[in-house]
């Protein structure tokens, strides 16, 4: 027992004491925090450059109720079509070619001509304001007055609470998304990461042949569980880190944010005086659902959700890092394991993808049940679950499947390294592998 | 010491080992011999209990062999391995503590072997800053730290430059007179005959030969002979005394490298040849252990 401390400390301490971890340590979180910032840098400032519209109104009720938006320029122009497409195609300036013909209240469709292809924002935009002058004139024509209608504007917000056994709880399905999103990219790398690192620790041992010196000396089973324990002791200090340095970060960052928020909601240009109410008000709408998400994300249940992620980690970690340790002791060198990785990577890949599908759609399932259950795809199956509310039951059925797993792979990866470890020159295959698991003693 | 019984080793199609005894004396030196592929690895691992035979046992002193005794064995593996980017000091003290040294007591013996091999400055360098001697003296170093009772060398001066290797035998004669047991696998018959006391020949699995050099050597002799004499040129036996293998003559002297028949003694041709010339020099051809090793393995792979 004595003995596998000391491989644990060794293993533990030569990766800490590296320069790469403490980059990696620190650098992370710093990454997220700019991706955090950008996101909502990116949200708040988005801004294409002006384009300007030409406008051919054959319709004669169209072009002068365009109005300009921060940009997008409405031009109302008599010349030609065709002379029209002949400078757009000379590209003078970023431009659009819009024809109205004259029916478009009845055929309700518009002609386009763009050099480049436009952003759905564009479309999107001149789509809902072609609607809206369509609109104001069937409406004047039927005799409506659009003020009035305008003043009827029932605003109905459904608030929705989730029943479950400790009583009422606000339930944010946006948010839930988003982290689960998060703990299946984060679950996915870092079992790959720390797994890889065992992989790698165990080839460096195999072709340094040190391990012939070190199997003299302790077990086979007692060196591997060594490395795995002490490579996963690295990833939790890393995790711990990362969450201490994030939530840190988070505090300082937020705190700039909440100063900087009047400069941040200025709208940067107006074209004229009309515009200004509407950006206004888009500005409004944007700083609530902002501040929405800040609560949402303020309302999870911090320690719950990192408490199943740690769990989820490590036994996922455990389970993986000895297959990986089992790849690790059948190859000379790192080129030869990729066909062994494939068989290893396929369902924790196949529950990634679907996590942003099935998963995420329907939690409750009975394909994300399974996929939260089996071990080898449970945790990101499960995790992936966690945010939109798992029954205990589940959840400790799930732990209690994962343990076993991991342990009845810690068994087989074992029976193969003891042997692999000592095999040099032999191209092993699967079949081999099994051979190595059977070997007595 | 050690005594290995019946020992049986399988893999899959392979068999490594099969039925292979011996016996190791304390405090002698035991060369283990054959040629590649015969099964010595095998057996060196199944003797530091990294895998563990199919049938037979070994006794350790008087004990079935067992874990507790991973602490009484240094083994200097053919392939010599160290962590490349951990400091030797470092790397030495993590040896000796997986063999069940404490720290301090490591410490205390690292610093003494450094001294000894005129390495001291040498505790915060990485292995893969020495040079490939450097890096064998470390592994030596690390192989003896737990003062083993029985020490396994395979190969042990493989990778020495002459000097080293002079260094390296002194300890190991050093460590012999000291009482520790040693097992000597190597295809160097010249440092065979130079340190072991008994040796054992395994080819193809099987055991062939063993037992004390001087008893092996002895009954390999074939009852031949150098004589060196000045005299007549021609000495032609026409009876069935000897017959000459080889025959060299420079200005004075005549060597007959010659073998003696059946039933006759070197006495004999020695009373035949007196009257004949005058003898310089009589020497019996021993045959080395090396041409021991190359003739049983020959002869039994061409069967």
């Amino acid at each position: 027992m004595n003995k596998i401390v000391l491989i644990i400390q060794r293993e533990y301490l030569s990766r800490v004491k590296k320069k790469s971890f403490l980059v990696t340590t620190f650098l992370v979180p710093f990454l997220f925090i700019a991706m955090y910032a950008l996101i909502f840098y990116v949200a708040l400032n988005n801004r294409e450059p002006i384009t300007t519209v030409y406008v051919v109104d054959q319709s004669g009720f169209v072009a002068n109720k365009l109005e300009d938006t921060e940009h997008l320029l409405f031009l109302s122009t008599d010349e030609s079509i065709a002379s029209l497409k002949k400078k757009m195609e000379r590209g003078e300036t970023s431009s659009l070619l819009l024809v109205v013909p004259a029916g478009v209240a009845t055929s309700q469709t518009v002609e386009l001509y763009d050099t480049e292809k436009k952003g759905i924002g564009t479309i999107n935009t001149l789509e809902s304001k072609l609607n809206d002058i369509l609109r104001a004139k069937a409406l004047a024509d039927a005799g409506i007055d659009i003020n009035t209608l305008n003043g009827i504007k029932p605003a109905v917000s459904i608030k929705s609470k989730e029943l479950t056994v400790d009583g009422e709880k606000d339930s944010h399905v946006g948010t839930a998304i988003g982290i689960s999103f998060g703990l299946s990219i984060l679950i996915y790398i870092s079992l790959f990461l720390y797994g890889n690192q065992v992989m790698r620790g165990i080839i460096e041992e195999k072709s340094n042949r040190i391990i012939e010196v070190v199997i003299s000396s302790v077990k086979p089973f007692q060196l591997m569980m060594g490395k795995i324990i002490g490579v996963g002791l690295v990833g939790v200090t890393q995790f711990v880190l990362w969450i201490i340095l994030s939530v840190s970060f988070m505090a300082a960052t937020s705190a700039v944010m909440i100063n900087a928020k009047p400069e941040m909601h200025t709208p940067v240009k107006m074209q004229d005086g009309v515009g200004n109410g509407e950006v206004k008000q888009n500005n409004q709408e944007r700083q609530s659902k902002m501040e929405t998400i800040v609560q949402q994300i303020k309302a999870i249940d911090y320690p719950y959700v990192l408490g199943c992620f740690l769990i989820y980690f490590i036994g996922g970690y455990l389970l993986y890092s000895a297959l990986f340790a089992m790849v690790g002791s059948a190859v000379d060198s790192e080129t030869e394991t990729q066909q062994f990785m494939l068989p290893i990577i396929m369902p924790l890949l196949f529950t990634y993808m679907l996590s942003f599908s099935v998963l995420i759609n329907n939690p409750h399932g009975s394909l994300a049940f399974w996929l939260s259950m089996v071990p080898f795809t449970s945790p990101i199956g499960m995790l992936v679950r966690i945010p939109f509310g798992v029954p205990v039951w589940q959840l400790l059925l799930s732990i209690a499947l994962l343990v076993i797993g991991f342990l009845l792979t810690t068994y087989a990866a074992a029976r193969v390294y003891r042997v692999g470890i000592l095999m040099y020159g032999k191209k092993a295959s699967y079949k081999e592998l099994f051979k190595w698991f059977r070997y007595k003693g | 010491m050690l005594s290995i019984n019946n020992i049986v080793k399988q893999y899959a199609e392979h068999r490594a080992l099969d039925d292979v005894s011996m016996h190791i004396e304390k405090g002698t030196i035991f060369g283990l011999l054959g040629p590649n592929g015969a099964g010595k690895t095998s057996l060196i691992r199944i003797i530091t209990q990294i895998t563990a035979p199919d049938s037979g046992y070994i006794m350790f002193n008087d004990d079935v062999l067992q874990p507790e005794h991973i602490s009484k064995i240094g083994y200097l593996p053919e392939e010599r391995g160290l962590y490349k980017k951990m400091q030797i000091g470092d790397q030495l003290l993590y040896l000796a503590q997986l063999k069940g040294l404490s720290k301090e007591e490591a410490k205390k013996r690292i610093k003494h072997w450094f001294e000894k091999m005129e390495m001291q400055s040498w505790w915060s360098k990485k292995v893969e800053d020495l040079s490939k001697g450097m890096q064998q003296k470390v592994q030596f170093v690390a192989t003896v730290l737990h003062q083993p009772e029985l020490l396994i060398l395979d190969e042990p001066f493989s990778g020495f430059d002459p000097v080293n290797a002079e260094i390296i035998k002194k300890e190991i004669l050093e460590l012999h007179s000291n009482g520790t047991t040693i097992i000597f696998s190597t295809h160097r018959m010249e440092s065979v005959e130079e340190l072991c006391d008994n040796i054992a020949l395994i080819n193809k699995s099987r055991k062939i030969l063993d037992g004390p050099v001087i008893d092996i050597k002895n009954s390999y002799r074939e009852n031949k002979y150098k004589i060196t004499y000045i005299g007549a040129q021609v000495i032609d036996p026409n009876d069935t005394l000897f017959t000459v293998e080889k025959r060299l003559t420079d200005n004075h002297a005549t060597t007959l490298y010659l073998k003696i028949a059946e039933g006759k003694t070197i006495n004999h041709m020695l009373s035949y040849l007196i009257p004949q010339v005058e003898i310089q020099h009589v020497e019996e051809i021993i045959p080395t252990i090396h041409e021991i090793f190359i003739k049983e393995v020959t002869s039994i792979n061409a069967n």
